[in-house]
C-alpha cells in the first residue's frame, strides 16, 4: 500500500503534468479525417501542436479559434462559429473535435449551447460530426482530457444495435499510454481468436508515421466514423486503463455491448486474463503462436530477473502509465523507490511503495535523494535534465518522448511487448552496473513487506 | 492594462514597415486579425518568453494554469554557457480551486519559494490569459516581491490574448526597459562595449560571432537576449552602440534605450557573407564614432578581407555538386536574400522565396540578386507547396519546422532554417556550415532508395 499524497508547494518546478486539452486532441487525432479545435487563445493550440510533433515527428492537424482580448470580453461564440466554418470550407474533415481551454472555461462559456445554435444555422456543417469536449487545463492532466474526449465520441457516435445478436466484434479503448505499436499488436492479438477489433481512437491507422500519396490536411486513418457507430454492435468492449473506463460505461449505456476494463496489458499475469476473456468471447482455444509468445515470455523473465533483483527504480508520469509500469517492475523484483504522478488517482493507492506523490520532476528528485539514489528512471524525455544532474540513466517512455526516434512504434503490450521491455529495461541495468545504496547491507525487502515501513528500518 | 502599451508599439517610428504606412494605417496597428480555425503560429505570452529565457541566470516563473508552460518548457534551443536554471520550467499551475479564489497569494508564495531554493538574481513573472482573466495583479506582486525579498521580480505582463508572438517579443522588450535596464552601474565600462538585440543564441550562434568580435577587441556586453546573465542586462545601457538583428521584434526597445541613453542603433544581420562583413563595418564605424580607437576600422577591413576569403575558398568547392540544383526558400525569420545570395554564389537556382514578413528593401535586393520578381511568393498553401514538391518543381525546400513534413511525405529533401534549426548558421562560419548541410543532406543516397516505388508496384 502506497500513501498517494499532493505536493502541497505553490510553485510547480519542472512540470510533469501535461493539459487536458491536449489529451483530448492526441483523442481526436485517432479519428480518420479529423481535425481538432482548441477553443482559446493560438498560444494554447501552438504549444500543444509544437508538442505533438516534435513527439511524434508528423505533421499535426489542430486548430485554433484564436481569442482575443475583445472576444474574450464578449464571448467567444462567433469565433467559434467563424472557426468552424472556416475548417468546413478548406479541410473538408468529417470530425471536428471542439476542445474549450482554460481561457474559455474560466469565462464560463456554455458552449454546448452555442454549438447548437451554430450548427442547426449552419447547412453547410451537417456533414461535418462536431464533438464537444470540456476539458480545462485547471482540472486533471493528460489522460483525463483524452478519457473525457473518448466518452464524448462514443456519446456522439456510437448507436446500439436493437435485437439482433451482436457480431463477433470486440471494441478497444485504449489509453493515452498505449503507442500506435501498441494498438496495432492489440488488433493482431483480437484478429488471432477469429474477432474483429474496432479500436476508437486508433492512433495506429493515423500516427504510425505512414507515407501518403496526397497531401490530406486533416487525419488521414484511424477509427472512422462508420466504425465508431458500428461500436454498439460487438460482444465485448476492452478498456485498458483507468481513465478509459468512463468512455467503457458511456458505451455500455448507449449500446448495452458489455465491458472489461484491464488496469494494464503489460506483464504476464493481466496478458493471461486478456487471453482468457478473448478465448471465452469468441468460443476458441488460445491460438499455438500466442501460447508460444507466452512461452517466450516467461524465457525472458527467467533470463532477466537477475539483473531487476535488489535495484531501485523511479518512475513518474500520469496514473495509468505510472501504474503499468510500476507493476511490471514489482513483478520483476525490482523495487520502486520514487514515483510522482500528475492528479489524484485513488487506485495508485495498491502501488509496491512507501508513497506516490502528486507532482513535478523536483519531488521525483527530492525522492530519488531519499532513496540513496536509483539505478533507473522511467519517465518522459523531461526527466533528461534530472538523469544528467545525477548520472542516472533514463529510459524514455509515455508522453512527450522528444529526443528519440521511433516514440510511436515502442510495443509494450501482450506477450511480446512485455517480452522486449523487459530485454531493453535488462539491458540498461545490465550496462550500468549501478549505484550502490545506502543500504546496501541490509537484505532486500520483501515487496509484500514494503508498504508497512520496514524499508525505513533497513537504513 | 496592456492596451495603452501596445498601442504605443504600433506605432513605433524606427519600424521600416510603419514608416511606410499612412497615419490611419499605422493607428490600426500592426497585428494582423487572427482568422479563426486558420490561424497559426505563438501567442503573446510565447513570444515574450522567447525573448526573455534566454538570460539564463534568472527564474522564468508562468503564472498561468499548466498548458502554458507544461506544455512547453525545456522545447527551446536557446544555448547557455553558463548557468542552466533558465531551462527548468517555473509555473503555479493553477487549478480550478486557484481560479475561484485567485492566485495572486499562490504566485507571492511561489516566488518566494524560487528565490529560497534556487537563490537567483531575479525572477521573471509571465502573466497569461487565466491569470489577467481573474485579475491576478501580477505588478504588484511582483513589487511587493521585490520589496520584502530583496531580489527583483519582474513582471512581463504579455497574455496569450493580447496578440501575436512578434507583439510578445516586443512587451518582453519593455519589461526590461521599465525594470532592468540602468538598475546596475557597472564598473568595468570600455569604449568598445556593443549589444546585440534579438539575438536568442539559437544553437549556439553567438560563438559564430563572439570570436570575430573579440579579435577585433570589441566586447559584447550582452545579447538581449541570448546566453545573458541578468547582471550584465542591468548594466547594458552604458555599451556604446546597438545592433539590432530581428527588427520587428525589438527595435522599440533599441530607440528608446537611444532615447534615454543616446546609443546608437543600427539593423543588421550576422545571416550571409556580405551581411556579416557590412555589420562587423557598421559597429566598427559606429564605436569610433563614440570615441573608439580610430585603428578599429582598418582592423575590421583586414578581418573582413580574410574571413571573407576563408568563407568563399570553403565554400568553393560546393559549386560542382550543387550548381544548377532548384531551392523552394520558404521563411519568415532569416533574412531570405541573405541566404539566396549565399547559395546563388555556388551556382543554386531559386524557383520561389516567400516574402512573407520581408520589407520593400528586401523585397528590392532579392529582385536584385534573382532578377526576376515572379519568384517572389507570399503565401504558399501546403497543399500547393506539396504539388511543387511531389512534381519536382524543386530538388530542396528550405523552411521552418512547420513545414518540414510537407517536404519529407514528398520524399523531398529539406533543410531547417528557422529558430528551432539545429545548426547555427551565423557570421561567415554559419554560411558555410548552411552549405555544407544543404549539399548533405542532397547527396544523401536514401532518396534514390525512398522514390523508387516497392518492386510490385511496377507496371
Amino acid at each position: 500500500m502506497a500513501r498517494v499524497v499532493a505536493s502541497a508547494k505553490p510553485l510547480s518546478t519542472s512540470p510533469l503534468k501535461l493539459s487536458a486539452p491536449l489529451g483530448a486532441a492526441m483523442a481526436f487525432m485517432g479519428m480518420d479525417g479529423s481535425m481538432p479545435l482548441f477553443h482559446g487563445s493560438q498560444g494554447c493550440t501552438a504549444f500543444a501542436l509544437v508538442m505533438l510533433v516534435r513527439h511524434f515527428r508528423e505533421a499535426i492537424p489542430l486548430q485554433t479559434t484564436a481569442m482575443n482580448e475583445v472576444s474574450t470580453i464578449l464571448g467567444g461564440m462567433e469565433n467559434v462559429e467563424e472557426a468552424l466554418l472556416n475548417i468546413a470550407k478548406r479541410a473538408k474533415p468529417k470530425v471536428i473535435g471542439l476542445i474549450s481551454t482554460a481561457l474559455t472555461a474560466t469565462r464560463g462559456e456554455d458552449v454546448g449551447g452555442d454549438l447548437k445554435l451554430i450548427l442547426a444555422r449552419h447547412k453547410e456543417l451537417a456533414d461535418t460530426k462536431v464533438v464537444y469536449v470540456s476539458a480545462p487545463d485547471f482540472e486533471g492532466s493528460l489522460e483525463m482530457g483524452w478519457g473525457k474526449a473518448c466518452a464524448a465520441l462514443v456519446k456522439a457516435l456510437a448507436e446500439p444495435i436493437h435485437g439482433r445478436e451482436p457480431s463477433p466484434k470486440v471494441n478497444l479503448l485504449p489509453g493515452v499510454h498505449l503507442t500506435p505499436g501498441d494498438i496495432e499488436h492489440l488488433k493482431e492479438l483480437v484478429e488471432a481468436f477469429g474477432l474483429e477489433p474496432v479500436v476508437l481512437p486508433d492512433l495506429s491507422g493515423s500516427l504510425d508515421g505512414h507515407v501518403p500519396d496526397a497531401y490530406v490536411p486533416t487525419t488521414l486513418g484511424g477509427t472512422t466514423v462508420e466504425q465508431a457507430r458500428s461500436m454498439g454492435d460487438a460482444r465485448l468492449t476492452v478498456a485498458i486503463g483507468e481513465h478509459m473506463r468512463i468512455t467503457a460505461e458511456a458505451l455500455h449505456a448507449k449500446t448495452g455491448v458489455p465491458y472489461v476494463v484491464f488496469d494494464r496489458l503489460t506483464g504476464l499475469e493481466p496478458v493471461d486474463r486478456l487471453m482468457v476473456c478473448l478465448s471465452t468471447v469468441a468460443g476458441k482455444p488460445v491460438p499455438a503462436k500466442l501460447k508460444r509468445a507466452r512461452s517466450q515470455l516467461v524465457d525472458a523473465m527467467l533470463d532477466g530477473h537477475f539483473f531487476f533483483g535488489g535495484r531501485s527504480f523511479a518512475v513518474a508520469g500520469e496514473p495509468d502509465f505510472l501504474w503499468t509500469t510500476a507493476k511490471l517492475i514489482g513483478d520483476m523484483g525490482g523495487q520502486l523507490a520514487a514515483a510522482v504522478t500528475t492528479t489524484a488517482a485513488p487506485f495508485l493507492a495498491d502501488l509496491p511503495c512507501d508513497r506516490v506523490e502528486i507532482g513535478d520532476f523536483e519531488d521525483l528528485e527530492d525522492q530519488m535523494l531519499e532513496a540513496g539514489g536509483v539505478d533507473l528512471v522511467i519517465a518522459n524525455a523531461n526527466a533528461r535534465q534530472l538523469c544528467q544532474r545525477h548520472g542516472t540513466p533514463l529510459f524514455r517512455a509515455g508522453f512527450p518522448i522528444f529526443d528519440r526516434l521511433g516514440a510511436a512504434h515502442q510495443v509494450t503490450v501482450g506477450y511480446r511487448g512485455t517480452r522486449d521491455l523487459i530485454f531493453q529495461l535488462g539491458n540498461i541495468l545490465m550496462e550500468h552496473a549501478g549505484h550502490e545504496p545506502a543500504m546496501t547491507l541490509a537484505p532486500p525487502v520483501p515487496l509484500s513487506e514494503q508498504s508497512h515501513g520496514t524499508a525505513a528500518q533497513a537504513g | 492594462m496592456a492596451r495603452p502599451k501596445v498601442q504605443e508599439l504600433f506605432e513605433e517610428p524606427a519600424c521600416a514597415t510603419n514608416r511606410a504606412k499612412s497615419d490611419k494605417d499605422r493607428k490600426k496597428g500592426c497585428g494582423k486579425a487572427l482568422t479563426p480555425g486558420a490561424a497559426a503560429g505563438g501567442c503573446c505570452f510565447d513570444g515574450a518568453k522567447i525573448t526573455l529565457q534566454p538570460i539564463v541566470d534568472a527564474v522564468h516563473l508562468v503564472h498561468g494554469p499548466i498548458a502554458c508552460e507544461g506544455n512547453s518548457w525545456d522545447s527551446r534551443n536557446s544555448w547557455s554557457t553558463g548557468s542552466d536554471l533558465y531551462r527548468r520550467g517555473f509555473t503555479t499551475d493553477l487549478s480550478n480551486l486557484d481560479i475561484i479564489n485567485g492566485g495572486e497569494k499562490k504566485l507571492y508564495k511561489a516566488i518566494r519559494a524560487a528565490i529560497e531554493t534556487h537563490k537567483p538574481p531575479a525572477v521573471f513573472v509571465y502573466q497569461t490569459c487565466v491569470g489577467a482573466l481573474i485579475g491576478d495583479d501580477v505588478a504588484a506582486v511582483c513589487k511587493a516581491a521585490t520589496e520584502r525579498m530583496g531580489v527583483p521580480v519582474i513582471p512581463v505582463e504579455a497574455p496569450g490574448f493580447v496578440g501575436s508572438k512578434s507583439l510578445g517579443a516586443r512587451l518582453g522588450g519593455e519589461a526590461l526597459l521599465d525594470h532592468v535596464i540602468g538598475t546596475v552601474e557597472p564598473d568595468d565600462v570600455g569604449p568598445t562595449d556593443i549589444n546585440i538585440l534579438a539575438e536568442y543564441n539559437v544553437n549556439g550562434e553567438l560563438d559564430q560571432i563572439r570570436p570575430l568580435l573579440k579579435r577585433l577587441g570589441i566586447r559584447l556586453r550582452t545579447a538581449i537576449t541570448g546566453d545573458a546573465r541578468y547582471a550584465d542586462i542591468a548594466a547594458c545601457h552604458t555599451a556604446r552602440v546597438n545592433m539590432v538583428v530581428c527588427s520587428q521584434a525589438l527595435v522599440t526597445l533599441a530607440r528608446k534605450m537611444k532615447d534615454r541613453w543616446g546609443i546608437p542603433y543600427f539593423e543588421g544581420s550576422f545571416y550571409g557573407i556580405s551581411d556579416t562583413s557590412e555589420a562587423l563595418r557598421t559597429i566598427a564605424r559606429l564605436l569610433v564614432e563614440r570615441g573608439a580607437e580610430p585603428t578599429l576600422i582598418d582592423r575590421t577591413e583586414a578581418l573582413v578581407a580574410e574571413e571573407e576569403a576563408k568563407a568563399w575558398a570553403a565554400i568553393a568547392p560546393f559549386k560542382e555538386r550543387l550548381a544548377g540544383k532548384r531551392v523552394l526558400l520558404y521563411t519568415g525569420g532569416v533574412k531570405s536574400w541573405s541566404v539566396i545570395s549565399a547559395l546563388q554564389e555556388v551556382g543554386m537556382e531559386f524557383v520561389g522565396t516567400s516574402v512573407r514578413k520581408s520589407t520593400a528593401e528586401d523585397k528590392r535586393k532579392i529582385m536584385d540578386l534573382t532578377g526576376k520578381g515572379e519568384v517572389m511568393i507570399d503565401q504558399l498553401p501546403p497543399r500547393e507547396m506539396y504539388r511543387m514538391l511531389r512534381e519536382g518543381e524543386a530538388d530542396l525546400l528550405m523552411s521552418g519546422g512547420r513545414t518540414q513534413f510537407v517536404a519529407l511525405k514528398a520524399r523531398t529533401p529539406w533543410v531547417e532554417i528557422n529558430q528551432e534549426r539545429h545548426h547555427g548558421y551565423s557570421g561567415y562560419e554559419g554560411m558555410v556550415t548552411l552549405v555544407r548541410q544543404v549539399d548533405l543532406t542532397l547527396s544523401n543516397p536514401i532518396w534514390a532508395q525512398v522514390r523508387k516505388p516497392a518492386p510490385w508496384e511496377n507496371s
